[in-house]
């Protein structure tokens, strides 16, 4: 199996089911030629040509908004948003009419598309390229949201996002476009979207954590597990929403501890989220209280001070030990 | 180095059937006597049920609705051009298009109960439901236009209608330079109706006419007489010919008025003042399209009182109809957020149904 990044098994995943599937059209700005900021679109451009590889007006509503006509007339197209921090400008297409056209006509309509967005800090880049707003497109009910975490989860579950009859936000942590490669297998591979990984089990503790928070939970688990000898069991969600709480609750109903990690700000997240999720299905199961790390509820600092306020590795470790000896 | 002008921009106007009824016979369209009266039924049908509905509203037998009422020419015209291979993406004030695409009365007045089902309407299965966020179907219909052309569905256009206050929207103009940039075959139909709420036109943009807003994405831009049922189809017409023909968009501003409220829950004495609503009565397309076919010698005043007894009746039918089903699926909404199941959504459907049934008990 080829050993690649996670922007690599991006362009794979696209290239894959364009290549089977004439109905599947990319669109967004610079993704032709330029083959995307990120080159997440490489080698798309050439290979389908410009009327199935859209190099868009630069405006972000419009690319949202043609794309659900595109959806109600047959088409799946994978629309990029260049980041996440731009992605705003679609909102009311995404939450007025590509989340409501399956319920708005009673299953008559529906709208299946991709919006693919990189979000996330850890990159120093410039303001409105370092947000998780994840959230934010969480709490639209209709829209999946999915967040890979790995090169092979991510082109697995974008192969499943293209493949869904209903709109998925796909949130791609850019922090992890480059940062490690993982191998990936060149036949097809496809995960269930709404189902939650178990990425390692263990008995002592859940810990949960997403996207680019992952790598940094992954580093933390494995120190604690060296030094204290505990069995720690791994959760990723991978879809965000709608989330797989009884995969969560059943970790936690075995482990009875448990630790959220979320790059976004604290209050009204999808580790609140998580941790109602356990109050409702676990509560009588836990010796100790959830824990979360998170960043704060500040508006995102600029690239000089966000490290310090993302979780790191030692932040996590603390609060994996500290839930372990309460 | 002198400064050079670029090119000349100009708007033209068109009129075929003056506000007398007196037509232009080098403009009139070829029609034949039994479309003209297929479009007279059309545009009088969707005043009739305007005007039952705003009844039933008052009677708080279906919640609010925006009427239609002067608008019949500017929106039922147009479909009247089109072909079944052309898509409908409307707004919420087109009411008479959609029953000539086939919606059947008693699912728009169960849309207006506040049901869904509303819009499970039967007939073309090309027209979209009704679009409430101002000028965001816009980009709808250039979707819909590239995924035509994409699939080389060359005989396939799309219409799609607005307001003049979607034309200060961000969409709009979107909408207009994706179409003219990508060259796909809409016609984008504004009903400036001369009120967004109590925002008059001519508040709503500087520009002279909306007409003119073509110019700046370099498509066909053509200002009509909204009232004039026989312009509105010139243009259309003309327009989907050019949308088949490859050769993209154009932008028709069709001049009309909202004779009636916004919706049934607004109150326009507030911002307008009556005399400019009786001037425009007087320009009503309806009665100006009946003159003519009375010119025209198809059309009389027994005619006319066989058309309003059927129509009642239909509509009369269409309520009974649509009263006689009561019993509309509780947890429906559950039904519909996604095409796959999900463990989450199916718990909440159960506590949803357990909780109605301890309401049910404790009632």
């Amino acid at each position: 199996m080829p050993k690649m990044t996670m922007v690599q098994a991006i362009s794979l995943a696209l290239e894959q089911e364009m290549a089977k599937d004439d109905s599947i059209v990319v669109l967004g700005e610079d993704v032709g030629v330029d083959e995307g900021v990120f080159r997440a679109t490489a080698g798309l451009h050439k290979r389908f040509g410009e009327t199935r590889v859209i190099d868009t007006p630069l405006a972000e509503s419009g690319i949202l908004g043609t794309s659900i006509g595109m959806a109600l007339a047959g088409l799946r197209p994978v629309a990029e948003m260049q980041f996440s921090g731009f992605s705003y400008l679609m909102f009311h297409q995404l939450e007025g009419h590509a989340s409501r056209y399956r319920s708005r006509s009673q299953g008559a309509w529906s709208c299946p598309l991709v919006v693919r967005m990189p979000y996330g800090g850890g990159v120093r880049a410039l303001e409105h390229h370092s947000e998780s707003r994840e959230a934010t497109y969480a709490h639209l009910p209709g829209v999946k949201v999915v967040i890979p975490s790995t090169p092979r989860n991510a082109r697995a579950l974008l192969v499943a996002a293209i493949r869904d009859p209903d709109p998925v936000v796909f949130m791609e942590p850019k922090r992890s476009y480059r940062a490690f490669r993982e191998e990936v297998p060149n036949e097809e591979e496809v995960m269930e979207i709404g189902k939650a990984q178990i990425v390692q089990e263990g008995t002592d503790l859940t810990v949960i954590a997403w996207g680019a928070m992952r790598l940094f939970m992954l580093r933390a688990v494995e120190e604690v597990q060296k030094v204290r000898g505990a069995k720690i069991e791994v959760i990723d969600p991978l879809t965000i929403a709608p989330m797989d709480g009884n995969a969560i609750a059943a970790s936690v109903k075995k482990t009875g501890r448990c630790v959220v990690i979320q790059e976004a700000p604290k209050s009204l997240g999808v580790a609140s989220e998580i941790i109602a999720t356990i109050n409702d299905k676990a509560l009588l199961y836990l010796q100790a209280p959830v824990k979360r790390v998170t960043n704060y509820d500040v508006v995102t600092p600029y690239f000089g001070r966000e490290l310090d306020y993302i979780p790191s590795p030692g932040r996590i470790r603390r609060a994996i030990e500290e839930t372990l000896d309460f | 180095m002198p400064i050079k002008e670029i090119g000349p921009f100009s708007v033209s106007y068109l009129q075929v059937l003056d506000e007398q009824g007196k037509i232009d016979k080098d403009l009139e369209p070829k029609l034949g006597d039994e479309d003209l009266t297929r479009l007279y039924r059309a545009m009088f049908m969707a005043r009739q049920v305007d005007e039952r509905m705003l009844k039933l509203q008052r009677q708080g037998r279906i919640g609010t609705f925006g009427p239609s009422a002067g608008q019949e020419a500017a929106h039922c015209a147009p479909v009247f051009a089109m072909t079944e291979k052309d898509w409908l993406v409307g707004a919420f004030r087109e009411a008479g298009a959609r029953l000539m695409e086939g919606e059947s009365i008693s699912q728009a007045l169960l849309f207006y109960n506040g049901y869904e089902e509303g819009n499970r309407r039967p007939g073309s299965a090309r027209v979209l439901p009704i679009s409430i966020i101002v000028a965001s179907q816009t980009l709808h219909a250039v979707g819909i236009g590239y995924a035509m052309k994409y699939r080389g569905e060359t005989d396939s256009a799309v219409v799609t209608f607005f307001g003049d206050g979607a034309t200060s929207e961000g969409d709009f103009h979107e909408a207009l330079n994706f179409a003219a940039v990508w060259k796909a075959p809409v016609v984008f139909i504004c009903q400036n109706n001369q009120w967004a709420i109590s925002m008059p036109r001519g508040k709503q943009t500087n520009s002279k006419t909306l007409a003119q807003k073509a110019i700046a994405y370099d498509i066909p831009g053509i200002q009509v007489d909204g009232n004039d049922a026989l312009a509105m189809y010139k243009a259309t017409k003309e327009a989907l010919e050019r949308a088949h023909a490859g050769e993209g968009p154009t932008l028709i501003e069709a001049v009309t008025y909202r004779l009636m409220m916004h919706t049934t829950a607004d109150d326009p004495t507030k911002y307008r003042a009556e005399e400019e609503v009786e001037q425009w009565k007087k320009r009503d397309p309806i009665p100006r399209f009946r003159t003519y076919l009375e010119t025209k010698g198809i059309w009389n005043a027994e005619r006319q009182t066989a058309l309003e007894t059927e129509i009642k009746a239909e509509i009369d039918t269409a309520i009974k109809e649509f009263e006689s089903v009561t019993d509309r699926k509780p947890d429906a909404p559950f039904d519909h957020v996604y095409g796959t199941r999900h463990d989450s959504i199916e718990e909440q459907r159960q506590i949803f149904l357990e909780d109605r049934q301890r309401e049910a008990a404790n009632a």
